[in-house]
């Protein structure tokens, strides 16, 4: 059967999930096609993968969505309102400023922090991973001892230590997390390596002369590229949730910056009695991360279903 | 050869290769501690510009600088100031904070017990719920208990601890009033009690001081449940998965042939196969809570290695940062490689080589 000239519903199904595929581009189509059932069909992942959306949409379009500035308040009429008081949805912090608008603006940085740490973090340590794998031997063991070294640190409080010594804000932070974020991505990249290092097909290529970085980079690194990209994805959780801490200790992003972490820090002065100022923030946290756990559970049933459901 | 003989021989096979575990591990502690001492010398060292200025301030006239960089033997070649600094940390030498102008291994031994109490309720709740949780979860597979359980893990991972801590003083201190404020102990008691280990439940227990050990547990139990479900988020998951592997041997098929109640079969029979890998998994979200309670500690005004952590960072107090790091990523890498050895231990078929 050839591709149908008059595609249908059906017909492009057909077309998709043929074992027969007649192009390496129709057989990448019907993987993805396959995949995205199999991930579409677990709602709980589909939530995720909408509060994720949701979140870059916000993030993108904060200048049209916020009602107020993030940054100035009105000092004299709208301190410390609480939330539902016309014009100020969630309330507003002891300086005037409207919440809502804190935390849409506060996407970004949050946003932001979790991108530049997966992309300093993830390709580091799948570098050092497959070349560990590949290369075998003694450049194997150094590197591995290596990651087992910054592996067995307690990621928070090297982090701190980092950030103290760095000094306070958001790239600081950034950089303290990314340093402790690569190891685990470099054990996965390793195993996933000695996988396929024996394989037949990286037999072929080396018999038609590919140089061992060329190995490395073109038919290596793609194995590990699905794994890598849920753990990423499941890590990412965790990256918020460090980043959020650095701010609410005041190492992270600084006043004024909206920043959630620091927001609940300032917002517990008034606890007691203006219970929101701390409580909107954190609440955006959690949705965030659990934006992110949903999907990357989904991801990993989806990629990989040996492991599915455990 | 006779059956005790083989008995004995395999004995000894298991024995030196326990042996041969511990040797590997001893290599492995002594390079692993060596990069964290480098790592945190780094840190202190060479990442601020000028860890002179960093401890006299920017104002300090330049005499003074220099007496101070002589001192610490900032001027010597950086490998010298390594030496220096391995022998003064394996020795337990942090230098003296600065804001409590005590040596900072003497603060630490009085704050450590502090954490390890907390750090110790939040995994006796997290494991004594999480491993029942996780085999319910396994064994109902797909069921609703399955799914509540997966809820509750999903938020214990991907909620901002020290949030949830503010929100629950709120509720349980300041509105309920069920539970004691930020601290310890009442101030009431804060004088009257010395304690022995520094454990203050065991302290009180120890020495039969009830009303103590009431006034103690009213404060230690909402960061302790905290903590706890942290952990339970994660024993629940794990002891899940483990389970579900256990339940699909053929020991269990086995196992219900010969007719045993299913009740034995899931208590019995798979939860102690299953047991093995799980030692290790809550030995790690024990030596987690170690580290993660440094939030928590920060929320509730907990006395601990935490608190003490954050307290010199916002004083600048790098000797005792760095100090409190070493201590930590000590213990951390200690209870690492414990709980590698005891699964090696435990599981026999790491032996058989």
């Amino acid at each position: 059967m050839t591709a149908p000239s008059t595609p249908s519903a059906a017909g492009w199904r057909d077309w998709l999930l043929t074992a027969e595929p007649r192009s390496r581009g129709q057989a990448r189509l019907g993987r993805a096609y396959v995949t995205w059932r199999r991930f579409s069909e677990n709602r709980l992942a589909v939530t995720g993968l909408l509060i994720i959306l949701v979140l870059v949409l916000v993030a993108a379009f904060a200048a049209f969505l916020a009602p107020h500035s993030a940054t100035v308040g009105d000092l004299a009429g709208a301190r410390l309102k609480p939330p539902g008081t016309p014009g100020f949805l969630l309330g507003t912090d002891d300086l005037g400023r409207d919440i809502l608008s804190r935390l849409i603006y506060g996407s970004r940085i949050t946003l932001a922090v979790v991108a530049l740490v997966a992309v300093i973090a993830a390709p580091v340590g799948l570098l050092i991973g497959t070349v560990a794998g590949f290369a075998g031997g003694y450049i194997d063991a150094a590197l591995m001892r290596v990651t087992d070294i910054f592996l067995a640190f307690p990621k928070l409080i090297l982090a701190l230590a980092f950030v103290a010594a760095l000094g306070p804000g958001i790239e600081n932070a950034v950089i303290a997390i990314a340093l402790t974020s690569w190891p685990p991505y470099a054990r996965l990249a390793r195993a996933e390596t000695l996988g396929v290092r024996n394989s037949d097909y990286i037999a072929a290529v080396r018999l038609m002369g590919a140089s061992p970085a060329r190995i490395v980079v073109r038919h290596i690194m793609p194995m590990c590229l699905s794994s890598l990209i849920v753990r990423v994805t499941l890590d990412m959780a965790g990256i918020i949730l460090t980043a959020a801490g650095l701010g609410f200790l005041g190492l992270g992003a600084q006043p004024p910056l909206p920043e959630w972490g620091a927001m609940i820090a300032s917002g517990r002065r008034f606890i007691l009695d203006q219970w929101w100022v701390a409580t909107m923030p954190g609440i955006a946290i959690l949705i965030v991360s659990l934006g992110f756990n949903l999907l990357g559970d989904g991801l990993r049933d989806a990629l990989d279903p040996r492991e599915a459901g455990r | 050869m006779s059956l005790s003989d083989a008995r004995r021989s395999l004995a000894f096979r298991r024995a030196r290769g326990v042996l041969a575990d511990i040797g590997r591990f001893a290599v492995m502690l002594a390079t692993t501690y060596l990069g964290l001492i480098a790592v945190t010398f780094f840190i202190g060292r060479v990442v601020p510009v000028d860890p002179v200025l960093a401890i006299v301030g920017d104002r300090a006239p330049m005499a003074v600088v220099e007496r101070i960089r002589e001192e610490m033997g900032f001027n010597l070649p950086l490998w010298q100031q390594f030496l220096i600094y391995l022998r003064q940390a394996l020795t337990g030498d942090f230098g003296i904070s600065v804001l409590t102008t005590h040596p900072v291994m003497e603060d630490i031994i009085r704050v450590f017990p502090a954490t390890l109490e907390l750090a110790t309720v939040g995994t006796l709740i997290g494991a004594g719920l999480g491993v029942p949780l996780g085999v319910l979860a396994a064994v109902r597979r797909g069921s609703i208990a399955d799914q509540v359980v997966r809820i509750v893990g999903l938020i214990g991972y991907s909620v901002p601890i020290f949030w949830l801590g503010l929100l629950s003083l709120l509720l349980f201190y300041a509105k309920l009033k069920w539970v004691a404020y930020p601290g310890r102990l009442d101030v009431a008691y804060e004088y009257t009690f010395t304690p022995i280990t520094g454990l203050y439940l065991v302290d009180a227990a120890w020495t039969g001081q009830w009303d103590v050990l009431w006034d103690a547990f009213r404060h230690i139990i909402l960061p302790g449940a905290l903590l706890g479900y942290f952990s339970l988020a994660y024993i629940s998951r794990m002891t899940r998965s483990f389970m579900l592997n256990e339940l699909g041997q053929e020991y269990i098929v086995a196992a219900r042939a010969k007719g045993l109640s299913e009740r034995r079969i899931i208590w019995v029979h798979a939860l102690r196969n299953a047991a093995v890998p799980l030692t290790t998994v809550v030995a790690l979200s024990y030596a987690g809570l170690l580290e993660g309670s440094v939030l928590t500690e920060t929320v509730f005004s907990w006395p601990g290695i935490g608190l003490y952590i954050t307290n010199s960072l916002q004083n600048a107090d790098m000797n005792a940062v760095l100090g409190g790091t070493i201590v930590i990523g000590t213990v951390f890498i200690a209870i690492n490689l414990l709980s590698d050895l005891l699964y090696r231990m435990l599981d026999p078929r790491t032996h058989a080589k």
